[in-house]
């Protein structure tokens, strides 16, 4: 019998080394004994994660081992898929209010040419910290002005932004004008119109189309002149062929008709942002199939007539309806908050597996990604959250984080100053004995 | 387009005055909550049991309690019952939070500004709170007398006050006070004090000033009493600042002082100790962890954030263990909200110390619920559930800790001031009638 399994691993350790044609691809980790919430797919009471170098090669109750393979046991824990924060400023800013350390806005309203994945500070302190609260990607976004720029999807680890970036451009960031409120208490003040907004939008795609035109034209006719180098509408050429999708930040009832409209009619991708008053035009959202990202939920409703539990029940009425949603932390040093968003709209009517799916395959449906993270699946990313409780709850600690197979590690900033401080009051102990 | 605005309005006139209805339909502080699980939080917990209110105070609790006739009875069957959350540092329900015009400000009170309409009560109390303190801001070194006020939502602003709490002045330290955000070497203000040796340098100065003056009226009063005094024996002139200084020095006023490094609060404990006056609570404290000792020796509470950090440098090191680090190092730990926002949620901020710190569920409901009665000095008539305490009571649908919990009622001496299921019904109830409102001519 031992024979038999060592012959069958022998087999098929030199089809996988064959196959990968080298000898690191086959460094094995198996994770036993976890309750396996894969997200897609049946829970598994107690089972195995077999990861294969980056991979995650197959998941169950009864998994064979590889011989060598590292054993991890996770006994007692549950095995989680990798959160992903749907629209975060992880490593595009540090100190809130010392402008030297934030690189999320650039100055003027027409910016479709910055990225914000070429501002990323890959030790940013903030990034270990939402890291050891299970989450292991992000979009991180530029806004500010009118087109902010392009967001890309890192991991949340990695030396350099290059190791980071898992796909750039995802998005083009533009904002259509935010609810004002100046307090609670206080009548919405008056704002810009987004058909405004949509109409200045529908002239930058034509320009952009244009100079397409002239562009493909000069390449055909020698005689026809080239047109200069225009950055901003060479940024918009892969919005407005339809490519790059628009991920429009767009938060009042009106504005949000409008910007279906204006979607439709220019055929173009988008995914819409924030979408506080979504829950009053929930069916036209879906019929227009436009998925949404939430912003922070730690937020007073855009209007008091909204109701004081607006933005808390949003989620549940545009989940309900058939939309695809997705939570996010709005932030950098309340990234690691993300699940909690996620829990409070499950507090006002979301299906508790609907907010789980929604920080972790909906993003990455929504992203484009749901064929390498976002579940745990044969074949996905090895993204991997060992919890000892339910994720998003704020009690359940972390564990163990897998990036890409790779085990994380979980120190941060919090724990190094608690730490290193811990000390002082061990020394009083010992004084006081 | 003009029918759906003013749809709009009469929707909003309408969820407008269901909120005011609602405190009309109390029971007059008399109610009995029904096969609730009570946290009581200083006596240990009731899976299933009852809570007897009577004219406002608690005056029973255990099971199977008969209402007595005409007491409003309220089933919490399934639901978890705990004391309403106390929240020790906030600037509602204030028609101003700081009085910018001058760096020393003591005589300003907030009891004089109170805005009993502020919607932020109706918020406070969605969240399942029903004391709060209602601060001065930080703009100044010595800024303004607080409050502490009832969450009675819909009573004038007298009621809401609560004659019980310690009388208590802020002080402020560090960026706001120095008013870091607009440098004086950078153009900006040139207001004094622009450092922190400034803003110690200028509290101690003020206090000076005042034990100056409490010497002027001592020497007066002596002189007065005298057999002959003399005719030209005039009273030093009166001078309110100095007057809320010599209160705080006489130890009628405490120090609730905003804080923020480690080394500031310790200058300011050595500042109360030169002048004698008694510090109640410092206020944010992000680096408290770094001086639990003192903290602990001088039995100086804290009143903190949970984890809102990082958004000014000296807020760049308040780790989210802090609370639950201090409180198992004899601390004194509540969590505030500092504003209208927050506040409705500062249950899950204590959920979040038992993650960052391991806890227990009865430390963490503690921090937002008899620390900061103790830190507001009301601990005699608020901050658990205990016969004799007033009958301020908030109901939650899931255990109060939990991420996926839900405020479904708030009482505040028995009267029902928040009902999630009231409201609900009601906002339906408006929503019809708004779609009625636009039938005659919106459906062409």
């Amino acid at each position: 019998m031992k024979k038999r399994i060592l012959f069958f691993s022998l087999i098929i350790g030199l089809t996988v080394s064959a196959f990968f044609g080298t000898e690191e691809a086959t460094t094995y980790i198996a994770i036993k004994g976890a309750h396996i919430i894969p997200v897609v797919g049946e829970d598994i009471p107690e089972g195995t994660i077999l990861i294969n170098g980056n991979r995650i090669e197959g998941l169950g109750k009864d998994i064979p081992i590889p011989p060598g393979a590292k054993i991890v046991d996770a006994s007692g824990l549950y095995a989680y898929p990798g959160m992903i924060d749907g629209y975060c400023y992880l490593g595009l800013s540090e100190i809130g209010s010392i402008a030297a350390t934030n690189d999320y806005r650039e100055t003027g309203r027409i910016n479709p040419q910055v990225k914000a994945t070429e501002a990323l500070r890959p030790d940013s302190m903030h990034i270990p910290i939402a890291r050891a609260n299970g989450i292991t990607a992000a979009l991180v976004a530029p806004s500010g002005g009118f087109i902010a720029g392009q967001s890309g999807l890192i991991k949340l680890t990695g030396w350099t932004p290059e190791e980071m970036v898992i796909r750039s451009p995802v998005a083009m960031q533009v904002e259509f004008p935010a609810m004002i409120r100046a307090g609670f208490r206080r009548e919405e003040a008056p704002r810009e119109e987004a058909s405004k907004q949509v109409v200045e939008l529908k002239d930058w795609l034509n320009k952009a189309r244009y100079y397409q035109k002239r562009k493909e034209a000069a390449a055909r006719n020698l005689l026809l002149p080239f047109p200069e180098f225009d950055e901003t509408l060479e940024s918009l050429l892969p919005v407005a062929n339809g490519d790059l999708p628009l991920m429009i930040s767009v938060q009042a009832e009106k504005d949000i008709r409008a910007a279906i409209k204006f979607v439709q009619e220019e055929k173009l991708k988008a995914i819409f942002y924030g979408v506080s008053q979504g829950w009053k035009v929930a069916e036209e959202i879906k019929k227009a199939d436009i998925p949404v990202v939430f912003g922070s939920l730690n937020n007073m409703p855009p209007s008091w007539e909204d109701g004081y539990d607006s933005l808390y029940r949003n989620p549940s009425v545009l989940q309900k309806a058939g939309v695809k949603i997705a939570f996010s932390s709005q932030s950098a040093s309340s990234a690691k908050d993300l699940p909690y968003h996620a829990a409070k709209a499950a507090a006002f009517g979301l299906d508790k597996r609907e907010a789980l799916n929604a920080v972790t395959i909906y993003p990455a449906q929504i992203f484009g990604v749901s064929d390498i993270m976002g579940s745990l699946e044969k074949g996905k990313l090895a993204n991997i959250v060992l919890a000892d409780g339910d994720l998003l709850e704020l009690r359940t600690s972390v564990h163990k984080v897998f990036i890409e197979g790779k085990e994380a590690d979980l120190s941060n900033r919090f724990t190094e100053l608690l730490d290193k401080f811990k000390k002082r009051d061990e020394e009083r102990k010992l004084e006081e004995k | 387009m003009k029918e759906a605005d003013m749809n709009k309005k009469v929707l909003a006139f309408f969820l407008g005055t269901i909120i005011t209805i609602i405190p009309c339909f109390s029971a007059g502080g008399n109610l009995l909550i029904k096969n609730g699980t009570i946290l009581t939080v200083t006596k240990g917990s009731l899976p299933k049991g009852d809570i007897l209110i009577v004219g406002g105070v608690i005056r029973q609790i255990g099971e199977n309690i008969e209402a007595p006739e005409g007491v409003r009875v309220i089933d919490a069957s399934g639901k978890y019952v705990i004391p309403g959350i106390i929240d020790s540092h906030t600037h509602i329900a204030l028609s101003g939070t700081n009085e910018m015009g001058e760096a020393i400000t003591p005589e300003v009170n907030m009891s004089e500004v109170i805005q009993a309409e502020d919607l932020s009560i109706f918020t406070a109390l969605s969240g399942g709170v029903t004391m709060v303190h209602t601060m001065h801001g930080s703009g100044n070194p010595i800024g303004g007398q607080n409050i502490t006020l009832k969450m009675k939502w819909g009573r004038p602003a007298e009621e809401l006050i609560v004659p019980q709490a310690y009388k208590t002045l802020k002080f402020a330290l560090g960026e706001n006070p120095k008013q870091a955000s607009r440098p004086a070497f950078g153009g900006g203000s040139q207001r004094y004090p622009a450092s922190r040796m400034g803003v110690n340098a200028i509290i101690r100065k003020k206090l000076l000033e005042a034990k100056n003056y409490m010497l002027q009226w001592e020497r007066y009063l002596e002189a007065k009493k005298s057999k002959n005094p003399p005719k030209t024996l005039f009273p030093p002139r009166k001078d309110l600042r100095l007057e809320a200084l010599a209160e705080l020095l006489r130890g009628n006023l405490l120090a609730r002082c905003h804080s923020y490094r480690a080394d500031e609060s310790l200058e300011f404990i050595d500042l109360s100790k030169e002048f004698g006056f008694k510090i109640a609570c410092f206020e944010h404290i992000p680096e408290a962890f770094k001086i639990t000792r003192e903290l602990r020796r001088e039995g100086i509470g804290i009143s903190v954030f949970l984890d809102n950090w990082a958004y000014k440098v000296e807020a760049s090191e308040g780790i989210a263990y802090s609370a639950a680090y201090c409180t198992r190092n004899g601390v004194l730990v509540s969590i505030n909200s500092d504003g209208g926002e927050r506040i409705r949620r500062l249950f899950n901020d204590a959920g979040k110390a038992m993650k960052y710190g391991g806890l227990t569920e009865e430390e963490a409901l503690k921090l937002i619920t008899i620390n900061p009665a103790i830190q507001l000095g009301v601990e005699k008539i608020a901050g658990s559930l205990e016969v004799g305490k007033h009958g301020d009571v908030a109901v939650f649908n899931e255990h109060p800790l939990s991420a996926y919990t839900r405020c479904e009622m708030t009482i505040v001496e028995g009267d029902v001031y928040f009902d999630r299921n009231q409201y609900l019904k009601e906002r339906e109830d408006a929503e019809k009638r708004g779609k009625d409102m636009k039938k005659p001519g919106g459906e062409k």
